[in-house]
């Protein structure tokens, strides 16, 4: 996927289905759907390619249907050098960023939702506005620091910059979530004594599952992507993530087998494309995240 | 909860309100809960960029010299001279104007519009395509996009089939193919916000105009782009911030070359502060772009005041 603003758009891409037909005349939606079906061919060429490549042993660049169909591909990549290691470190550096950047996020969003402050405002501010920060022009200066404190090469230096990348955006979504609770419940928890952090954790939270859950699939599909960052912060070959170790499949001898190299990038990919069908699913409607984007 | 819920918080308020001072200590440790988000924000975000308006002022470098010196605005000063970063600027106006503001808009905005007329099967097919498009990871968007303009790739194979000239894109056109290949990755996205926008217009708007004899291109510049003028601010917006930090998907599809052809300024800024180890002066070209992304944030944030 792409950069942390992407979030800011209705989960369902298809919530138009209601929408009026502007155009009663068959005609009109004859013509409509053939430019879609178009646009759709252009669109699916290189994903057809990705799929029939990983089923054909010996595939070369271009779309043709394998001769025979077979998974020799799967299996050649599927050992613990090309596949488990690189997809077990990928688990681990975005996991362990995206449990710092749902918690972090979340206590940060808490009195931010519920203090009447003049502080509030300009925090926010400063958070939104570092949303939209191009995070690849400061990885020069990144990686100088970290290079000075001896964070570079290691998965937690690495998982610390990924969560705190992610981590405006993360606020901002869940401050958005959590103005959605109603403060009464919170009182009467209050009025039992109870501190901060237990409301937090046992009325807010709970009540705000499926923001949370936006927030931490979200962040997760945005760290599984990423390139940039271990490519610059991580260098030894057994600690990098599946985004990273890609590269390996064009090697030195410049021979590239295309068709392992597709078998990969679709167990790659796989995840995240099904946690983005998760969310998408749970969130369906008119559910715009954050109400961020309004006409 | 307990009975205590139905009751009257009176005490609480009172014990916090009683003097000034526990008042004010409370309202410190209520913002505690920010501090451990700052302070990562702080630490990974304030201060690298501290750091990268330090170094931009001096001659930092990877290898050989061995101390560092300020040399004030030299390292801008060899920027602006510097032809390999004149043609980086202009790729990347190219690659913006191309791929974000004429692309992803513009066909976003079309395929959001035809999917309001579309029969439900088409623009279901058609929206999990290019949405799929989106969602997969940027480096494996890359080499797809690779392997489809590649000269033994798939677009030369369709193009063939129509009896087209073929060529090898990624040595003739490459910013070009880098551009339609970010306006594969990205188009989703514009696609996903105008249906939202669009779909709030009331119909009995576009009706009326309709009735009053509007043709099609009237409705269009007439009504429907003045009612969704928020929405596309925002989407520019946010498509040409995203567009001006692609780096993976030109690392994949030609790492800047042939030669420097595709070099936009991050892939630029990689190169000089790695491959040529000019630390200073590829942080000074970073904090270019940084300055760049920090205007844009600025317009952003003045089309969403109102949200916050």
């Amino acid at each position: 996927m792409r950069s942390p603003l992407a979030a800011r758009r209705p989960l369902s891409p298809l919530a138009s289905g209601n929408a009026p037909r502007l155009l009663r005349r068959p005609r009109g939606r004859l013509a409509a759907d053939l430019a879609l079906l178009a646009v759709a061919a252009a669109f699916v060429l290189p994903l057809a390619w990705l799929v029939l490549a990983s089923l054909d042993a010996d595939a070369d660049l271009r779309v043709a249907p394998p001769s025979p169909a077979t998974l020799d591909n799967y299996s050649a990549v599927l050992t613990p050098e090309i596949t488990y290691t690189p997809m077990l470190n990928s688990l681990l550096l975005c996991g362990g960023a995206t449990v710092l950047t749902v918690v972090c996020s979340a206590l940060a969003a808490y009195p931010l939702s519920r203090l009447r402050s003049r502080a509030v405002r300009p925090y926010l501010l400063t958070v939104l506005f570092t949303t939209c920060l191009p995070i690849t022009a400061i990885m020069v200066p990144v990686y100088g620091l970290f290079v000075q404190v001896e964070l570079v090469d290691t998965m937690h230096g690495t998982a610390l910059f990924l969560a705190t990348s992610q981590l405006p955006f993360g606020i901002w979504l869940m401050k958005n979530f959590m103005d959605g609770v109603p403060v009464v419940l919170e009182e009467a928890a209050w009025t039992d004594g109870a501190s901060a952090l237990q409301t937090l954790g046992r009325v807010v939270l709970p009540l705000m599952g499926p923001g949370v859950a936006v927030v931490t699939v979200y962040s997760f599909i945005m760290m599984w992507g990423n390139f940039f960052v271990p490519f610059m912060l991580l260098l030894s070959p057994d600690q990098l993530p599946a985004s990273v170790s890609i590269f390996t499949f064009f090697g030195d001898h410049g021979s590239v087998v295309y068709g392992q190299l597709a078998a990969f990038s679709i167990l790659y990919s796989t995840p995240v494309l099904l946690l983005y069908v998760l969310i998408s699913r749970r969130l369906g409607g008119g559910f715009a995240l954050g109400g961020a984007v309004k006409g | 909860m307990s009975t205590a819920a139905g009751r009257p918080a009176a005490p609480v308020r009172t014990g916090a309100a009683g003097r000034g001072g526990a008042k004010r200590r409370q309202g410190a440790l209520r913002w505690l809960p920010v501090a451990p988000a700052t302070a990562l924000l702080l630490l990974f975000l304030a201060g690298p960029i501290g750091y990268c308006v330090w170094i931009a002022f001096t001659d930092m470098q990877l290898t050989g010299a061995s101390s560092t010196n300020f040399v004030g605005l030299e390292n801008f000063r060899r920027a602006f001279a510097d032809d390999n970063f004149r043609n980086a600027v202009v790729l990347t106006l190219v690659f913006t104007v191309i791929s974000s503001i004429l692309g992803q808009n513009t066909l976003g905005l079309a395929l959001a519009g035809l999917m309001q007329r579309a029969s439900k099967p088409v623009r279901t097919v058609t929206g999990t395509i290019v949405i799929c498009a989106w969602v997969l990871p940027e480096i494996v968007a890359g080499f797809l996009l690779y392997a489809f303009f590649r000269r033994e790739g798939t677009l030369n194979m369709v193009l063939d089939w129509l009896h087209l000239p073929s060529q090898n894109w990624l040595f003739t056109l490459p910013i070009l193919a880098v551009s339609f290949a970010n306006v594969w990755r990205g188009t989703a996205f514009s696609m996903l916000v105008y249906s939202a926008a669009l779909s709030e217009i009331p119909k009995e708007i576009t009706e009326a105009a309709q009735v009053d004899g509007a043709s099609g291109f009237q409705r269009l510049f007439r009504v429907t782009l003045p009612m969704i003028r928020r929405s596309i601010g925002t989407n520019l917006m946010l498509n040409t911030l995203q567009t001006l930090s692609v780096f993976g998907l030109i690392w994949a599809m030609t790492r800047g070359g042939p030669g420097n052809r595709s070099q936009t300024l991050p892939v630029f800024m990689y190169d000089q502060a790695f491959l040529k180890s000019f630390i200073g002066y590829g942080t000074a070209v970073a904090l270019l772009l940084l300055l760049v992304g920090a205007l844009f944030s600025v317009v952003y944030l003045r089309l969403m005041r109102e949200e916050v």
